[in-house]
């Protein structure tokens, strides 16, 4: 009997220190987490809901919306053929230098996103970049332009399908596809019908990392877009100008639409974690 | 001489097909993407001289930036530290009704756009805000202040603590802890003793992480930190407005301060990572 209690006491402690530390978890993350989230949308919906849908209705917003898409879906195909690619050759093989292309994949995500958004002004900026008379000659804009946003985001959103996948790709090892291609199928197929079944997931997920980073991207493309509107202005940008202008409602209203994604995100993660441990 | 071929090769001989193209096809990507982006900050700075270089951060407005950036990122990622650890513990070793839902939402702030936090948090922490009205008799005033600062980066950095310091804690022994307790440990001493120091590479690589990004923050804190040159102007919005003032070469030679800084906190949480995988062999 004295053993058994000791052996509770040994993993469980008082139960006066469990309910106090899950009650400071629990009010920190009600201060710093769930009373943000609630205020986004009780601003948003401040002034009736008639004026939310004016808000995301407003002709310059719907821009927004469009070339939000447009760098979504870019960044989307790019950066998802991109982290499988690299995945694929990190995690199926050994070779030197393998942790510094882990590295090298990281280091967007360490970059502040106004370094970001600055090496590409100093590459493409018409009157500073080094690309300047090429561009001047070809009379091409991209700084100041949706292009300039596309390859700002493309950047800052690189690691994020790869770093879901390598782990996993890894941890799951060659055999089931040495085995695959022992038996006679291609190249592609032992990919199409073996690999990618097993990191479908992962895959899922990371694809709804980019979606949400890529859509949300505020200091990289706020450097590259000059805020020309309704022309190079994504959601976030949008929120801003709102917001300086004093248009709180209106700022809270588009900030929902941004929010829904990362909500969305955060429900996907939850799935693809559980399916990931089935 | 087969021998002598296969220690020069680069990759281990293997069946699977592919690593040709995926290897190329990534390496020309990152190189164009990013390799050759971020030399250009080297390049153009190269170009300066050290003496210009010099001249140009070591001023009392940069120097005040880059403080300020150091100082609310050193604080936030501290304050994380603390609450990280906390909400681990919480998370991995109790269960409570709601703890799937804290888990689920942890990663709120890595999800959420940085200029949504920015304005939601301003508008909370305001004089007139919910929270911030709570302050106003304290005489405390949070937007517009470094607090604001420092509170907005504890936001944005807080799930990196959280998610590094959880999988180690699910994954440690609970022999240990017994046995500490059957030789006569109290609680605290278990913890202090034998827990800290099996968490500790995962503490300093998450301090790292949330410091790290915290430093390179742009998005929730333009909003919330009032951008008063000498007072509440951080590091990265400072390369804004010499951007926007076409003085690129200070632009340039404060954000090669800033990619070292970076260079300097991945080499030092890889050396961490390396350290903490010796020291279990070991």
């Amino acid at each position: 009997m004295a053993i058994s209690t000791n052996y509770k006491r040994a993993n469980k402690g008082s139960e006066f220190v469990r309910v106090a530390l899950i009650s400071i978890a629990v009010i920190f993350f009600v201060l710093i987490l769930v009373i943000p989230l609630l205020s986004v949308f009780i601003k948003a919906f401040g002034e009736g809901v008639g004026l939310y849908f004016a808000s995301i209705s407003d002709p310059i917003a719907l821009k927004a919306v469009k070339l939000t898409l447009i760098t979504v879906i870019i960044s989307v195909l790019f950066n998802t053929v991109f982290g499988l690619a690299v995945a694929w050759a990190v995690a199926k093989f050994r070779f030197k230098g393998k942790n510094l292309l882990i590295t090298l994949i990281d280091l967007p995500f360490a970059v502040s996103p106004i370094v970001a958004g600055l090496i590409f002004v100093l590459l493409f900026s018409t009157t500073h970049g080094i690309f300047a008379p090429v561009l001047n000659a070809l009379n091409l804009k991209i700084i100041f332009a949706p292009p300039g946003i596309i390859i700002a985001t493309l950047f800052v959103t690189l690691p994020f399908v790869a770093r879901e996948l390598i782990p996993l790709m890894e941890a799951q090892g060659t055999t089931e596809e040495e085995a695959a291609l022992t038996l006679g199928a291609s190249g592609w197929k032992t990919f199409l019908y073996v690999t990618l079944p097993n990191i479908k997931w992962a895959l899922i997920y990371g694809v709804m990392l980019t979606t949400a980073r890529a859509a949300g991207e505020f200091g990289a493309v706020s450097v590259v877009s000059g805020h020309i509107r309704g022309l190079t202005n994504t959601l976030p940008l949008q929120v801003e100008i709102l917001y300086n202008e004093y248009k709180f409602t209106a700022a809270f209203a588009v900030a929902s639409l941004l929010t829904v994604i990362a909500i969305i995100n955060l429900i996907v993660k939850s799935v693809s974690d559980w399916k990931i441990r089935k | 001489m087969s021998l002598r071929k296969n220690a020069l090769r680069i990759k281990r001989k293997s069946v699977i097909p592919g690593f040709g193209i995926t290897m190329g096809f990534s390496l020309l990507y990152i190189s164009l993407l990013v390799l050759i982006p971020i030399s250009m900050i080297f390049l153009n700075t190269s170009h300066m001289g050290l003496k210009s270089f010099w001249e140009v951060v070591y001023t009392e407005r940069v120097l005040a930036s880059l403080k300020l950036s150091f100082g609310t990122s050193f604080l936030a990622a501290i304050v994380n530290v603390f609450f990280g650890v906390l909400m681990a513990w919480v998370l991995v070793r109790y269960s409570f009704p709601g703890r799937r839902l804290i888990d689920g939402l942890i990663d709120l702030p890595f999800a959420l756009p940085t200029a949504v936090a920015g304005i939601t948090l301003t508008t909370l922490y305001a004089e007139n805000g919910w929270i911030g009205k709570l302050f106003v008799p304290l005489g405390l005033k949070i937007s517009y202040t470094p607090l604001g600062i420092t509170l907005a980066l504890i936001f944005i950095s807080f799930p990196f603590v959280v998610r590094t310091i959880q999988p180690v804690l699910e994954s440690i022994d609970l022999e240990a802890e017994e046995a500490a307790a059957c030789l006569g440990a109290t609680r605290f001493q278990t913890f202090y003793k034998i827990i800290i120091p099996e968490l500790l590479p995962a503490i300093i690589t998450g301090f790292a992480l949330a410091f790290a990004r915290a430093l390179g923050e742009y998005g929730s804190v333009v909003f919330i930190a009032g951008n008063m040159p000498m007072k509440t102007e951080i590091a990265p919005l400072l390369i804004r407005t010499k951007l926007e003032q076409y003085d690129f070469a200070g632009a340039t030679a404060l954000a090669a301060v800033m990619l070292i800084i970076s260079f300097i906190m991945i080499l030092f949480i890889n050396l961490t990572q390396w350290w903490a995988s010796n020291r279990d062999e070991g």
